[in-house]
């Protein structure tokens, strides 16, 4: 973890509600596929956490939905402000189970955080298949992004109003995989874990307090024991994964 | 002795900061961040005899200038503290520690302060009998004097270390229970633990915290703890630890001024893990502005004339 002034170079809508912020730091921003910002927003107590969706040195970028007062706030800053930012938080995905041919799963702004893990996955030179879930055309975001990595891509809709009609998981067993990764809301990661073959990891969300694992917040019980979703997640492997009815 | 070190119950502290339980862990998650042994000393996540997981998740809620938890006394119990959590703080933390006990019973208290007294490395042991969070235990022996009084005595019949109760603000007369406390052996006491609180989601018109209610923090309760402190170091002649909401030097000072001897950092630490160091490197500057030579020179300056 590290704390950092960070300056917004960009901050524009990307789909309704949904808003892509470019940053740059004064020194390499600590930041590996499926780790988070906790970002300081001027009048809310509570930082705010925010995974990485792609980062080169001291620049990274976040995509990130509006859903409260928070969001509010930061999809209105504008470039040049700066940002009071933890960086380098959770423990973020593991490529060294993916195979060769992984499958990488995202759901609404669970997708953001795939877009690094595919193109340090596409660096090592797997095949990669993106399955990217969305409610509906309108909301579709970030396809050509991991299409230009070189990524096998699918979009779902769950109104059938773009690409495959249905949830994530209906186009996963289009072509084998060997190993999945996936975010995105908990039904579907409950879905992805009940359908998928292989080995896989899982990003998880909860209300955090501190977001590096000190506060007990966010907790989770797993076969393994208690973990932190902030610090021992927020990526769980699908084998240490208790669902809780 | 430098200008910022205080005593608290006969132990010397380098500075009067100490890192309030529950929003510390057991230090040596921060020693990753600052060396922790620029601290006064800390206070290390609240023990119970056995181990507990805590209430169900969202256990968090913000507020203005605030937030509000409910996590539940999670901790992994009396023998993993002491095997496996005291190693690794000891590891990276070199003066004496400040044990947090918490419990169901008179005779829980009694077991884990009996335990931790054996323990090198612990100067204190804070006894909360102020926990908001978890139904029958902890806030119900710190809202009648008798009560508080009982578990006092309890564990000072166990201990050779200085003893401090940690008391909730949750009840209509501290300064009374705080009487009690000193009556009955506490050689301090700290104050206050969070206020009990509540938010309710507009979209679901649900509370936003699975247990519904939690303990309040944050710079919002700042001057109810001020307050508090200060009623509290009128009423009783042992050493008060100050805390609720304090985020910067001017507010470390304004505790002491209060009546505090030293002065606990809580929720400020989960918004800026490097606040403690920071107020540390501060203070000097502070104190030349509001032309104070030595900190001890100014505790319970507020009740002077």
């Amino acid at each position: 973890m590290k704390q950092q002034l960070l300056t917004i170079l960009d901050n524009r809508a990307i789909a309704p509600q949904v808003y892509r912020m470019a940053l740059k730091a004064d020194e390499p921003v600590p930041a590996k596929p499926g780790q988070f910002l906790n970002l300081q927003i001027d009048g809310c107590y509570l930082r705010r956490p925010i995974s990485v969706h792609d980062a080169d040195g001291d620049c990274v970028t976040i995509i990130y939905k509006v859903v409260g007062r928070g969001t509010q706030m930061l999809a209105a800053m504008q470039p040049g402000q700066t940002l009071d930012a933890l960086t380098g938080l959770g423990n973020g995905y593991d490529l060294t189970d993916s195979g060769d041919r992984p499958l990488l799963i995202g759901g609404g702004v669970g997708i953001p955080p795939l877009y690094l893990l595919a193109k340090q996955l596409r660096a090592e030179g797997k095949q990669v298949r993106v399955i990217l879930g969305f409610n509906t055309a309108s909301e579709v975001f970030c396809e050509d992004d991991f299409a230009a990595l070189g990524c096998n891509v699918t979009v779902t809709t769950v109104d059938g109003s773009r690409g495959v009609k249905g949830f994530a998981t209906a186009a996963m067993e289009a072509a084998p995989y060997s190993y999945v990764y996936t975010c995105g809301p908990e039904p579907m990661l409950r879905a992805v874990y009940r359908a998928s073959k292989t080995g896989g990891q899982f990003s998880f969300e909860e209300r955090m307090g501190c977001g590096f694992g000190v506060c007990l917040g966010c907790p989770c019980k797993t076969i393994t024991g208690y973990k932190r979703i902030c610090k021992d997640g927020p990526v769980l492997r699908k084998e240490e994964i208790l669902w809780e009815d | 002795m430098g200008r910022l070190s205080v005593n608290l119950c006969g132990i010397a502290l380098e500075n009067p900061l100490i890192p309030a339980s529950g929003t510390f862990g057991h230090g040596y998650e921060f020693a990753d961040y600052y060396d922790i042994n620029c601290l006064g000393t800390f206070s290390f996540k609240g023990t119970t005899r056995e181990p507990r997981f805590g209430n169900p998740t969202p256990r968090i809620a913000e507020c203005t200038q605030g937030m509000i938890n409910a996590v539940g006394l999670q901790n992994p119990g009396l023998e993993a503290t002491v095997n496996e959590e005291l190693p690794k703080l000891r590891a990276v933390f070199h003066k004496p520690v400040m044990a947090n006990i918490s419990g169901f019973s008179v005779e829980e208290y009694r077991t884990v302060a009996a335990r931790l007294d054996r323990e090198d490395g612990i100067g204190w042991l804070e006894i909360n009998v102020s926990c908001p969070n978890v139904h029958g235990g902890g806030m119900s022996f710190g809202t009648s004097p008798e009560a508080a009084a009982e578990v006092t005595a309890a564990v000072k019949a166990v201990t050779t270390k200085p003893v401090i109760i940690k008391l909730s603000p949750n009840v209509t007369d501290i300064a009374a229970i705080a009487k009690a406390c000193e009556a009955a052996g506490a050689d301090g006491i700290s104050l206050i633990n969070t206020l009990l609180g509540m938010r309710i989601d507009l979209k679901t018109r649900k509370p936003v915290i699975a247990n519904k209610m939690g303990g309040f923090s944050g710079p919002a309760i700042f001057p109810v703890a001020l307050r508090m402190v200060y009623q509290v170091a009128s009423a009783v002649k042992i050493p008060v630890i100050g805390m609720g909401g304090v985020s910067s030097a001017e507010d470390v000072i304004e505790m002491m001024l209060a009546g505090a001897t030293a002065v606990g950092i809580g929720a400020a630490n989960l918004i800026d893990p490097y606040i403690c160091p920071k107020i540390i490197e501060d203070l000097p500057a502070v104190m030349d502005r509001y032309g104070i030579e030595n900190l001890n020179d100014i505790i319970g300056g507020a009740h002077n004339g």
